[in-house]
């Protein structure tokens, strides 16, 4: 079992949830291992990233991309910038698999951007890895309860 | 001004331009709702959706919520979800399988075709009512008929029929459809539905707009370009990637190498631009080596041959839909309101080749079509800022001349762009446009 506490699990997922909202970007990205993914569903339940599409999917290649994007001058889709803030509660632990955790947790994103306030929720799933005294995402999965819904543009990552 | 006659209508398409009134005037819009989505042939789905008999599945009219079905005998029907009692919607779910439809106010039951089968409490109701009158019915568009397992609907009961309707833009469905080696494709891999605060035309007019993605798509060409190809990929991002920096193909590529060319009816294709061996059937990697050994195997190497160099970028067929063979997407345009409009976009697996090819698909889908793209986004903002600007008030009129005095006749009877970049299928699809709203 992990030696790292459940306060540190919260305080890890915390963490991230701030780097979002203050569009700290590439320190996101540094919180994902090297082969680590990023995945948006959706559909309810869906299990496979390669046989049907996602809001978002992006191996570490992509999400890479995605960052650098989300830092470009030339970023109509975010000229101007949504603002966010993110609340994490209903944090479990559920497996422990080759010392990977998974994790589970609930949140609420409000996104605002240009006069327009947007409410998404759902649930989160992390693989973390210990990683000295904190952890690395060895992936994040976002189960949107909305994930079918028709929607506006998508541009911040959940 | 009111708009009293086709008089009206023909001062707002000039040569070059057209007015900001055709994006933003309510009236307007409900006359394309009634000229143009109430009569021409609007694709409404594919067969491979409605197998078997019994199946259905939901879809759109322009405005009208119908049902796609497959009746006990096979035929193909298209009927509008409403119940003839009450009004209430009848058919809840987006998909399924049913011998029959029933309300579920008061339980007025209807078969696959519609047709009014049942009705508790019958007696109750006066004496001249009859359930064999149509109008008790799910009210069915009298005008259904497919190409190559593309179904379309008219509201009208008379007019050109469907092929007549294509035209040459058959090539385009064909092409489609020869790719695959077991000569049949189906819808998979879920759909995307995204909108935006826009007129439904502006949709169309940049899926053939060569000249744009330099500029919309100047974050995510340039942040794929910076990319270390080093980094870990499943295969998916490298797609990705590839195809955002493909856009950033120089406006002399598009100029010297890519062509546009328009058809009646409003329709249009733009060449391939693609030149990148990961993202081009007929070149040589390794999935495509077994997916060309398989097209030969079933279909002899002429004929391969004759289907692969068939190159064409997105096919519009005015008003609704865009779609592109290479990689198998299908986008259907949605009007809502004259300024917000839904797109749904579908993709294709082709049977017999690769399941690596269809996880290309995917990847492509996500990062080109998806409603979280990197690519799509850019768009669904510029659409949203036309949005703005011609409800502004401001200029009266749209440009869409460029290339004007270069348009030549192209040898299937339409008319051909000099280079990519012009705004031929524009002009092609205002031709159209007012051909509608001012018949009779």
């Amino acid at each position: 079992m992990s030696r790292l506490a459940p306060d540190d699990i919260c305080a890890f997922l915390i963490n991230e949830a701030r780097t979002l909202d203050e569009r700290r970007w590439e320190d996101w990205l540094s919180l994902f291992a090297d082969d680590g993914w990023y995945w948006v569903p959706i559909e309810e339940g869906q299990t496979d990233p390669r046989t049907t599409v996602s809001l978002m999917y992006d191996d570490r290649l992509l999400l890479e991309t995605r960052v650098r994007r989300l830092k470009a001058g030339k970023l109509h889709a975010q000229s101007p910038i949504s603002r966010t803030t993110r609340t994490i509660g209903n944090v479990t632990v559920e497996d422990e698999t080759n010392g990977v955790l998974t994790i589970r947790s609930k949140f609420q994103m409000i996104e605002y951007r240009r006069n327009l306030q947007r409410l998404f929720g759902g649930t989160l799933l992390h693989g973390l890895a210990e990683d000295g005294d904190s952890f690395v995402i060895c992936w994040k999965k976002v189960e949107l309860v909305n994930c079918d819904s028709m929607m506006d543009g998508l541009n911040v990552p959940f | 001004m009111p708009l009293d006659n086709a008089a009206d209508i023909s001062t707002l398409v000039q040569p070059g331009r057209v007015h900001r009134r055709v994006y933003g005037d309510p009236e307007i819009f409900e006359l394309e709702m009634e000229q143009i989505f109430g009569r021409v042939w609007i694709y409404v789905g594919h067969e491979s959706q409605i197998r078997n008999p019994g199946d259905f599945v939901t879809t759109r009219l322009g405005r009208r919520p119908m049902v796609l079905t497959r009746h006990t005998d096979g035929e193909i029907h298209v009927i509008h979800n409403q119940c003839a009692h009450r009004g209430a919607m009848v058919v809840a779910e987006d998909a399924g399988n049913a011998d029959e439809f029933v309300c579920c106010y008061h339980g007025w039951t209807y078969d696959t075709t519609g047709k009014l089968i049942r009705v508790p409490l019958q007696h109750g109701y006066p004496s001249h009512f009859d359930p064999d009158d149509p109008d008790t019915a799910m009210v069915r568009a009298p005008r259904v008929d497919s190409y190559r397992g593309f179904i379309f609907a008219s509201l009208a009961k008379d007019g050109p029929s469907l092929t007549d309707f294509l035209g040459y833009m058959t090539t385009s469905f064909d092409d489609m459809v020869d790719r695959a080696p077991d000569g049949e494709i189906e819808i998979a891999g879920g759909v995307f539905k995204h909108a935006f605060d826009g007129n439904w035309k502006l949709y169309l007019e940049n899926l053939c707009d060569a000249a744009h993605p330099l500029f919309v798509h100047q974050s995510s060409i340039e942040a794929a370009s910076e990319q270390d190809d080093g980094a870990h990929s499943d295969g998916a991002g490298e797609i990705a990637v590839r195809q955002m920096r493909q856009n950033g193909a120089p406006y002399k590529m598009w100029q010297e190498q890519i062509g546009i060319w328009t058809y009646p009816n409003g329709h249009s294709f733009l060449g391939d631009y693609h030149d990148d061996e990961k993202l081009v059937a007929a070149k040589r990697n390794k999935v495509f080596t077994e997916y060309i050994a398989a097209m030969e195997t079933k279909k002899g190497k002429e004929e391969t041959k004759r289907v692969l160099e068939v190159t064409r970028w997105n096919s519009n067929i005015y008003p609704n839909i865009s779609f592109m063979s290479q990689f198998r997407q299908f986008r259907v345009v949605h009007p809502v309101s004259v300024n917000r409009t839904e797109v749904f976009n579908y993709m294709f697996r082709m049977k017999g080749a690769p399941e690596k090819m269809f996880e290309d698909t995917v990847a492509f889908s996500n990062v080109t079509n998806g409603t979280g793209s990197l690519v799509l986004t850019d768009d669904l903002e510029t659409y949203g800022r036309i949005g703005v600007g011609v409800n502004s008030g401001g200029a009266e009129w749209i440009e869409i001349g460029r290339g004007y005095e270069t348009d030549s006749p192209d040898s299937h009877g339409g008319v051909q762009g000099k280079d990519s970049t012009s705004e031929v299928y524009i002009r092609n699809m205002y031709d159209a446009w007012l051909g509608y709203m001012t018949a009779a």
